[in-house]
């Protein structure tokens, strides 16, 4: 059976040769947004997993012009390049920022808000992995509730991490962004597309990208994007898009698949007790309950 | 040229103007921010083409500015005290990518406790992060040294970013007749930035990278060569700026009245007029008296202060900073120039002007007298308190 984007995506490559370890969801996203984006993508990277794995002198795999920009300095120093390129009178760009999910909601979320803020001509792609990995596994405001990371430890008193992720989807929206998305590497197609739809927006764009990380996740590597779309099909994620000041469903699982056999294939979720797994679903529940009423479908 | 009077900040803006920077990315803090007022309403006015970015803060700043200057383009910001402590990580990172962009500080106390006036602790604190640091004494070397300095961070030789230190409220938002060069002339001293230490579409670049143990120490090296190149560097663009605009700068310090100077009073800024002032008034009084006023804290003149003490009796060094637990960093390294140097010579520090304290003539003359009497060591002025160990 013919896949449509996979035939139409870009047979070349803008990040290889890179050592991020097998099955990386991260690297997949940047492969994935550069093949949309192109030669005259010009890539910002923070302090962070892809930034660790692909920058190493004289190891440089990026083939477009990519630059590590600071840990809380992604969004501002993909205005600076815009700003200086369109300075230099170039038009034919386009200054895309990758960054991880501490990267973006904890220390880089001030230098994102104000890039969206003045509206800048950038993409900024959050590619979510729910930990700090690069240093080991450390929770990040992006670690959902009872995830067992390096500094949120399942034991007897304290079921790993006690908050739930940050909502940084709907907080991108709440500035009046032109375009926000979310996105899983679970659903390729789909996070091309919104890509590929930011490539053509005026003014800021925010995709959210969830890309598991089996060493972080304790699941094999050959899971990678089979977890990813689980994660949406039972609910914990979700597909949508903010535009035009409406926030618009892009999936809707007709039923949801177990948020247990989710949770339980997961290193990071084993020790996790019934009554965890019920306030998971309560919130999930809570989560849907507001994007019934709130997102348009279609 | 025309004449005009000007604070110092009003007249530094004026020289940015001429420098045609294509981006400037600013956040507000007392007193730099008449400077960035000026400039917005240049770009309001039409009479500055430059990017404005208002961003939400001083890390903010630089990070967009390195962008820039990644880009290709000039690049300008402006911070004090605080700011500059907030974006210090990218001051590492502006001098360790090598991008040659020019940053005004008006030099400001740093909390705690809080303080909004002059004194030098902030850009004193960061003399490692690799950026050339100079120190103007008026609104004109201000001005003058905004196209200067354009033209010695971007020689290909240096490649450096540039500090230029105005002392806070003291120069800032201090007025003097100033001259306003003409555009043609800026022009003609400053050619447009070019480079190939930027994003490039035909020959795509990976830049600000990471370097392992074998050669990260490589390009520190590089770094702090491209440091000391700027001494020559400065030189020239001296040579070059008088040629054109008529007025002499003396590199990377000025010695005043030291060739024959029993005592020396070292300083750098806005205080060194009244030290010179000072000195004349003791010469007429039969003490051989002498000043140096560093302009360049990095690349540091080594040579050219341990030849301008040489034939001194005794040296003070007067800052408006202290290293706590040490002694004023600008003692500690004039002392290491005498000592490179071979130069046994006695020497005292005097700590003032903290928080904007005001230093007076009688204190520097209380210097000079302190020197003659025989003093070192580490003195407060006005507190008497005893600042050694």
């Amino acid at each position: 059976m013919g896949n449509p984007t996979a035939e139409r995506i870009s047979r070349d490559e803008y990040f290889y040769g890179h050592k991020a370890c097998a099955g990386c969801g991260g690297s997949l996203a940047v492969r994935a947004a550069l093949k949309v984006l192109g030669q005259n993508a010009v890539s910002v990277l923070p302090a962070g997993c892809m930034s660790a794995v692909g920058f190493n002198f004289p190891q440089l795999c990026f083939s477009n012009n990519s630059i590590i920009s600071t840990f809380a300095g992604t969004a501002s120093m993909l205005t600076g390049i815009e700003a200086g390129l369109r300075a230099k009178g170039h038009t034919d760009f386009t200054a895309v920022g990758f960054a991880g999910d501490g990267g973006t909601a904890d220390i880089g979320i001030q230098a994102l808000s104000g890039a969206i803020d003045r509206n800048d001509n950038i993409i900024y792609i959050c590619y979510d992995n729910e930990a700090y990995m690069n240093t080991g596994i450390q929770k990040s405001g992006l670690t959902p509730f009872g995830a067992r990371t390096t500094t949120t430890p399942a034991g007897e008193h304290i079921h790993g991490n006690l908050r739930p992720k940050k909502n940084m989807f709907e907080i991108a929206a709440a500035h009046g962004i032109p375009y926000a998305a979310t996105a899983s590497i679970g659903y390729l197609p789909d996070f091309i597309k919104k890509v590929e739809k930011a490539a053509k927006i005026r003014g800021t764009k925010y995709i959210h990208v969830i890309a598991p990380c089996p060493t972080g996740w304790g699941i094999a590597p050959d899971q990678t994007v089979e977890i990813a779309k689980e994660v949406v099909d039972c609910g914990l994620w979700y597909l949508a898009e903010y535009e035009n000041d409406s926030f618009t469903l892009n999936h809707k699982p007709k039923t949801f698949s177990s948020v247990e056999d989710y949770l339980k294939k997961q290193g990071r979720f084993r020790h996790l007790d019934a009554a965890d797994l019920e306030t998971i679903i309560q919130s999930r529940d809570k989560k849907w309950a507001f994007i019934e009423k709130n997102f348009s479908y279609r | 040229m025309s004449k005009r009077f000007l604070s110092g900040n009003e007249t530094f803006a004026e020289g940015i103007r001429l420098a045609k920077p294509d981006v400037i990315s600013a956040y507000p803090i007392t007193p730099q921010t008449i400077v960035v007022e000026r400039l917005s309403e240049m770009v309001e006015d039409g009479s500055l083409h430059s990017e404005f970015i208002h961003v939400e803060s001083e890390h903010s700043a630089l990070s967009c500015a390195i962008g820039a200057s990644a880009a290709g383009a000039r690049a300008f910001t402006a911070t004090s005290s605080q700011g500059l402590l907030y974006m210090a990580e990218c001051l590492y990172y502006a001098s360790g990518g090598r991008f040659p962009i020019v940053m005004m500080n008006a030099d400001r106390s740093t909390a705690l406790p809080w303080n909004i006036y002059g004194d030098q602790r902030d850009s004193l604190s960061q003399l490692d992060s690799g950026w050339i640091q100079v120190y103007a004494e008026n609104a004109q070397e201000a001005l003058d040294l905004a196209l200067m300095s354009w033209r010695i961070a971007e020689d290909s030789r240096v490649s450096t970013p540039v500090m230029v230190n105005l002392d806070g409220f003291v120069l800032t938002h201090t007025y003097e007749t100033v001259d306003i060069p003409e555009q043609a002339q800026a022009d003609a001293f400053l050619p447009p930035y070019e480079t190939e230490n930027r994003v490039d579409f035909d020959d795509p670049k990976n830049l600000a990278f990471s370097a392992g143990p074998d050669t990260n120490y490589i390009f520190k090296y590089n770094a702090h060569r491209a440091m000391l190149a700027a001494v020559p560097v400065i030189a020239e663009t001296e040579q070059a700026f008088a040629a054109i605009f008529g007025r002499r700068y003396p590199g990377v310090l000025e010695a005043y009245r030291t060739d024959d100077a029993d005592y020396v009073l070292v300083t750098l800024g806005s205080i060194a007029g009244l030290c010179r002032e000072t000195a004349d008034r003791l010469r007429e009084q039969g003490i051989r008296a002498g000043v140096i006023r560093i302009r360049y804290m990095r690349p540091f003149p080594h040579t050219e202060i341990a030849a301008a003490l040489k034939g001194a009796k005794a040296f003070a060094v007067l800052e408006k900073d202290i290293s706590f637990g040490s002694e004023g960093t600008v003692y500690t390294n004039v002392n290491s120039a005498l000592q490179k140097a071979g130069v046994q010579l006695r020497g005292a520090n005097y700590i003032g002007g903290l928080g904007g304290r005001n230093i007076s003539a009688g204190d520097i003359e209380q210097i000079f007298a302190d020197l003659e009497a025989g003093a070192d060591g580490v003195h407060f002025i006005g507190i008497g308190g005893d600042g050694n160990g």
